[in-house]
Parts: C-alpha cells; sequence; structure tokens
C-alpha cells in the first residue's frame, strides 16, 4: 500500500522519438502496467484510459525562490491516478521537446503527498542522432536536456555515419558524463535498460554509476563544454558533517540556478555508513545508506553538472569540508 | 481509562478495498452514498445497514470527485473517463457532461439555486437547472476547487495566482479576481458569504473578506492543508494538515491577528487530512493520516474516539466524511477503503 510508485520522466526534441518510445511502452508486454501521462495525445497509438493528458503548468513555490518551481498540473493528476491503486505499477511523464525537466523532477521533492506515493526513477532524454548537433546549436533546451538525462537514447542511429555517431556521442558526454548512453535506431532497446533504474533511489545511486567508484578516475576531474560544466570532486580524508552542511547549502543556494544535477557519495567523519548526496538545482536531500563495502576505500565523491560551475572554487570548497 | 472507539459498540465497518473519494446523505438521512477509486458508487440504506454497501459500476476508470446533486436523493460523481454522472440511490444513471480523454476533477451543486458546475484542467463548466448546454470558462491556470455562495448566486474557482468569481446565471461578463500569489487549490466560502478561503500547495491558507477586500494569510501547517470546513454557524473554519483540528474563529471581523483554537491529535503525532462540521451543533468530525477518526468541539478539550487505526492492516489517511442532514449518524472513508458508519442517536 505505501509501496512507492516509480516515475520515469522522457525528455527529448521533437522529433526524436519519444513517440515511438511511449507506443511501445504502451503496446509491448513487459509486465509492468504504466501509466502515461502525456502533453498531448497526437500519435499515442492506443486508446488506454491510463493515457493522461497534462498542459505542462510550471509554477514557482511561494519561497521566493525562482529555480523552485515545480509542475502544478502533475501534481494534481498524481493525485488523480492514486485514486486507482492497483491499476498501474509505474508512471511515465512525457514533457514537451521545449520543456525544460527541472520542474518536473523538483515536483518529486517538493510536493507530500507526491513524494509519499512515488519516486522519481530517471529521467530519460531521446536525441535523435541525425539532428542534435543542429538542435544544441539553436537551442538551450536540447543541451539542458541532455545535461539532466540519467539515461540517454542516442537514437536514428541508422541515419548517421560511424564517425557522425562517434562525434555526436562525444558531445553528449561533454555534456553530460555521468549518464548512460545507449545507441538505437527506432528506440530498440529492452525496456527493462530504460526503465525502472533507480536513478534518484539513493540507496542505487552507487550501483548505477560505476565511475562513482572507479579507483582510476581522476581526482577532481571536469569536463567542459561550451555551455556545460561538470564536475567530479574527490576527498581522501573524512568530511566534517557541519562543514560540508554548510558549505553544500552555501553553494546551493548561491549557485543552485546554475547547478542542474548534483550527486555525491560521502563519507563523514565519525560515521559507519555511506551518506548519499543528491540536488536539482536548490533542492536537495540526503541519507545514509548503509556500512561501505569492506572492499571499497572510504572515499568521497561528489558531482556536479551546471552552467559557469566556479571549478575552482567548488574544488577548495570541497577539499576544507575535509577533517584537519 | 481511555473509551473505545464508538464504532466498535455503535456502529460498523467495511473493507472496500478502494479508495473512497466522496460521500454525502441523502436529504432524508436514508442513505449514505459513497464514490470510490475503483469507478463504483456505493449505497447503504440505513433503516438496514447491516446488510453492506450495495456497489454499482458507474465509471470506466475511477470517481475524482462527489457531491449531492440538484435534485434530491441523486449525486454528481465525475471521473476519469471524462465523465460527469449523476447517480441515483437505485444506481440509475445518467450522464451530465462527457468530455471525452479529459478528467472531471471537482464538481459541486447547489440545490436552491439549481446550479451544477464541475471542472476539468483550466476549464469551469457551469449548467443551470434549464440549460442545455453548460457555460464553459477556461481559466489561465488548473482549476484548483470549486465553492458556490450560500445564496447559491456565485461560483468561487480557485486556481493558480488568485479567486475568479463568477455569477452563475450570467451568460458572459468577466469575473472578480480575489489575487495572492501561488497555487491555490480546496476552497471554501464561509456561511455568511463574506469570506472565501483556500488551502494552498505552500502548507498555508488565504483568505479573503468580500464586504471590504481585505485578505489575511494563515499559516503554521506542518502539511498540506487538505481539508476544511465552517463550524456550522460559522463561527470557526476548522481545518486539517497540522497534527491537531485548527479552528480559526471568524466572527468579530475575523481571525485576522487572533490565534485558532486546537482540538484533537497529539504533538507530532498524525496529521489531521479530513475534517467535516456537524450540521447542526458546533462539533467537527476529523481524520487523521493514520485512519483515526475523532468528534470534537473547538474549545473543549475532550473528544469522542469514533474509530482507531486498523489494527490488522497498515493504517490509511482519511479521505472522506460524511454526516446524515440531522448529524445523527457519520460516514468516515479512508484511502484504502476502510469506511466506518456510527450512529448517535442511542447516546442522548
Amino acid at each position: 500500500m505505501n509501496e512507492q510508485i516509480p516515475v520515469t520522466v522522457l525528455t527529448g526534441y521533437l522529433g526524436a522519438g519519444k513517440t515511438t518510445l511511449l507506443n511501445r511502452v504502451l503496446s509491448e508486454n513487459h509486465g509492468k502496467k504504466f501509466a502515461v501521462i502525456v502533453n498531448e495525445f497526437g500519435e499515442i497509438g492506443i486508446d488506454s484510459d491510463l493515457v493522461v493528458g497534462a498542459d505542462e503548468e510550471v509554477f514557482e513555490m511561494n519561497n521566493g525562490c525562482i529555480c523552485c518551481t515545480v509542475r502544478g498540473d502533475l501534481i494534481r493528476i498524481i493525485g488523480g491516478l492514486l485514486k486507482r491503486k492497483g491499476k498501474f505499477d509505474a508512471i511515465l511523464v512525457e514533457t514537451t521537446g521545449l520543456a525544460d525537466p527541472a520542474p518536473v523532477a523538483q515536483t518529486f521533492f517538493a510536493d507530500d503527498d507526491v513524494k509519499k506515493h512515488t519516486k522519481l526513477d530517471s529521467v530519460l532524454t531521446v536525441v535523435d542522432a541525425k539532428h542534435v548537433l543542429q538542435r544544441l546549436e539553436d537551442t538551450t533546451e536540447a543541451e539542458d536536456q541532455i545535461a539532466f538525462a540519467d539515461v540517454l537514447l542516442l537514437n536514428k542511429t541508422d541515419a548517421v555515419s560511424a564517425d557522425e555517431l562517434a562525434k555526436v556521442e562525444k558531445r553528449l558526454r561533454g555534456l553530460n558524463p555521468f549518464a548512460k548512453i545507449h545507441r538505437t535506431e527506432r528506440c530498440q532497446i529492452p525496456l527493462d535498460q530504460i526503465l525502472d533504474r533507480g536513478s534518484f533511489d539513493l540507496n542505487r545511486i552507487l550501483e548505477i554509476e560505476p565511475e562513482f567508484l572507479d579507483d582510476h578516475h581522476h581526482h577532481h576531474h571536469h569536463h567542459h563544454d561550451e555551455e556545460m560544466d561538470s564536475i567530479s570532486l574527490s576527498a581522501e580524508k573524512p568530511l566534517d558533517p557541519a562543514k560540508f552542511d554548510t558549505w553544500i547549502s552555501d553553494v546551493l543556494m548561491s549557485k543552485g540556478p546554475t547547478i542542474l544535477r548534483a550527486k555525491g557519495i560521502l563519507n563523514l567523519a565519525n560515521a559507519d555508513s555511506r551518506y548519499v548526496f543528491q540536488a536539482v538545482h536548490m533542492m536537495s536531500e540526503g541519507a545514509f545508506t548503509g556500512p561501505w563495502p569492506a572492499k571499497d576505500k572510504r572515499q568521497s565523491r561528489l558531482v556536479f553538472i551546471g552552467r559557469e560551475l566556479d571549478m575552482d572554487a567548488l574544488k577548495a570548497g570541497f577539499a576544507a569540508c575535509q577533517m584537519a | 481509562m481511555p473509551t473505545a472507539p464508538l464504532v466498535e459498540s455503535k456502529g460498523l465497518s467495511w473493507a472496500i478495498d478502494a479508495y473512497a473519494v466522496g460521500a454525502a446523505a441523502t436529504p432524508d438521512g436514508r442513505y449514505f452514498v459513497c464514490a470510490f477509486g475503483d469507478g463504483t458508487v456505493r449505497v447503504l440504506d440505513l433503516t438496514d445497514a447491516g446488510k453492506g454497501f450495495k456497489a454499482f459500476n458507474v465509471h470506466k476508470g475511477g470517481s475524482l470527485c462527489f457531491a449531492s446533486d440538484i435534485d434530491a436523493g441523486s449525486f454528481l460523481s465525475g471521473g476519469d473517463d471524462g465523465k460527469l454522472i449523476k447517480v441515483g440511490i437505485d444506481g440509475s444513471t445518467e450522464i451530465i457532461a462527457d468530455l471525452g480523454r479529459k478528467w472531471v476533477e471537482h464538481t459541486i451543486a447547489h440545490p436552491d439555486s439549481g446550479f451544477r458546475a464541475y471542472a476539468s484542467g483550466k476549464d469551469a463548466f457551469v449548467l443551470g437547472k434549464k440549460q442545455k448546454e453548460p457555460r464553459k470558462i477556461t481559466h489561465e491556470t488548473s482549476v484548483g476547487g470549486l465553492a458556490i455562495n450560500p445564496k447559491g448566486k456565485r461560483l468561487a474557482v480557485s486556481h493558480y495566482n488568485a479567486v475568479s468569481l463568477w455569477w452563475l446565471a450570467a451568460k458572459d461578463g468577466l469575473p472578480q479576481i480575489l489575487p495572492w500569489k501561488g497555487s491555490h487549490l480546496q476552497i471554501g466560502w464561509s456561511p455568511d458569504g463574506d469570506y472565501v478561503v483556500t488551502a494552498m500547495q505552500e502548507n498555508a491558507l488565504h483568505g479573503w473578506r468580500l464586504s471590504d477586500g481585505q485578505h489575511f494569510r494563515m499559516q503554521g501547517y506542518g502539511t498540506k492543508i487538505r481539508a476544511m470546513s465552517f463550524v456550522k454557524r460559522g463561527q470557526f473554519l476548522a481545518t486539517g494538515g497540522a497534527d491537531t483540528v485548527i479552528c480559526w474563529p471568524f466572527t468579530g471581523g475575523g481571525p485576522m491577528g487572533k490565534a485558532p483554537i486546537e482540538f484533537g491529535g497529539m504533538i507530532n503525532g498524525p496529521a489531521v487530512t479530513a475534517v467535516l462540521a456537524h450540521p447542526k451543533l458546533d462539533a467537527v468530525a476529523a481524520g487523521f493520516a493514520n485512519g483515526k477518526v475523532i468528534v470534537g468541539q473547538p474549545g473543549n478539550p475532550r473528544v469522542m474516539p469514533i474509530a482507531a487505526p486498523p489494527k490488522d492492516q497498515e493504517s490509511s489517511p482519511v479521505s472522506v466524511l460524511a454526516w446524515t442532514p440531522e448529524g445523527d449518524r457519520l460516514l468516515a472513508g479512508t484511502e484504502a477503503g476502510h469506511v466506518h458508519v456510527v450512529d448517535f442517536r442511542s447516546l442522548s
């Protein structure tokens, strides 16, 4: 009864292949029943009473913070869906091609009822291999959707040459070094590889991002795309919990609007468990998620994806959180 | 020693296994009618309550909203099948509106004036008794709730950043806007017609006094308020959202600058998720997030326990409450479909 229903957010530019994927989710026998929230019914081939139209109503939470925006219509629709318990076991939210994924994700942090009954599973972005580079030239939305993703579906790979594809993938990596990339034609991929990922599940952040634990990973590794930065920080010494809390709160308060996503696994002083942390713009959550595996080095890692990140300040700030 | 919940000696309980969406009694007090998330409307004959609810399949999907209709003994149920359906106690149905793939999310009716109103997304619809086609009023953002004033002349529609007040009988015209930044959800109109109050996304209430345009904010709630009800003559507004029932005084110039009265619940206990004022007395029924139900009175520290959280199953928030018109019986239903009916008649 109190099990949280997983929610996958599907983004991608118009024509990238979102509808193809939606129709597959609705029609294929994959053992799960999805309620699907779409922005328009247009090309959805299935007439199911579990397909719901949304209005993409973005509103500000009334706390004066411009980046704490949520999707009011989603709160409403999820409230309605929850009245039909037992009729579905997962939710898929499609956004328009022009949508900023942040308010969708933030809805799952901000609303009590939504938070209680559902959990954000992952942000899945479908990218059209042939047109994405042009889209990235023309718009900032495409960039946001890619940088925000947990899973990138690099679709229509048959429409480009191997060289072009490598170039596109390199660009995607530049924008988002942490997402899982799948190459597909007509969104052909086993659905279990893209659904029920647990990307926002604090307990699973480790499992799905092996790079996090990679000991060969460079310290303070960072990527710099023209518009999007990412940085991966690590610290050998345990962190002072109070110092880290003060620092990260200050970073999110002052730089929240420029930070799309942040995730971290932290080794806090005097704690036996791993502390896992994540943020979407200014909204964050963290929790202890169990003991460190015996074979792993106890080390703190924290990644940020955002615009115009002050790499040096983040590096120095994080380093200063270590116990003396 | 705490008293045993009343339902154990003076009531009946059922496990219906569907989300209780709304409930109401017939004007003669003989039947309770309840709509559920599985698309059924269920009818309980109080002269033979032991027989239990009779279920009628009304919606293809689930019911999302429920209200008494303008015709005595009939009810309105709006569903995610896009239909607003008039339901009789014999299970007879009549489709009042069909919005196709859109959801009917709110409905309300005012028997004396003969107006029905319902809403889906950004659209509110007004349908007078003799009207063939409803008047469709599109708002800039989604409708959060509907209320009709006691005289049955005006419709209040809550939405993002404001409440819009419309004249029910008008064919067109612009609304009176009651602005306040933020998302307004549940809405209530005071019995004297002078106050409109909304529960907001941000765990706060906002209210307006129509006679002079003053407005006020009431906050300090731990969760979303979800439920509010004006106590009989409008002396108090009882609200959910906190771990006790919060009652704001509305006499002598309204709640501005005054402290609320609290009753029931316990500090850091489960939140109040449903409240409904008694139709005759200054008493209030309240339901909690753990399924507990009480009846109390603002200013009286003693409350009457009605139902306890379920013992052998997971507890679930109380989602509906309904009194008979005389207030001698109370129905409470939860999100998990536990339904209790208690009979107060032999207590006095």
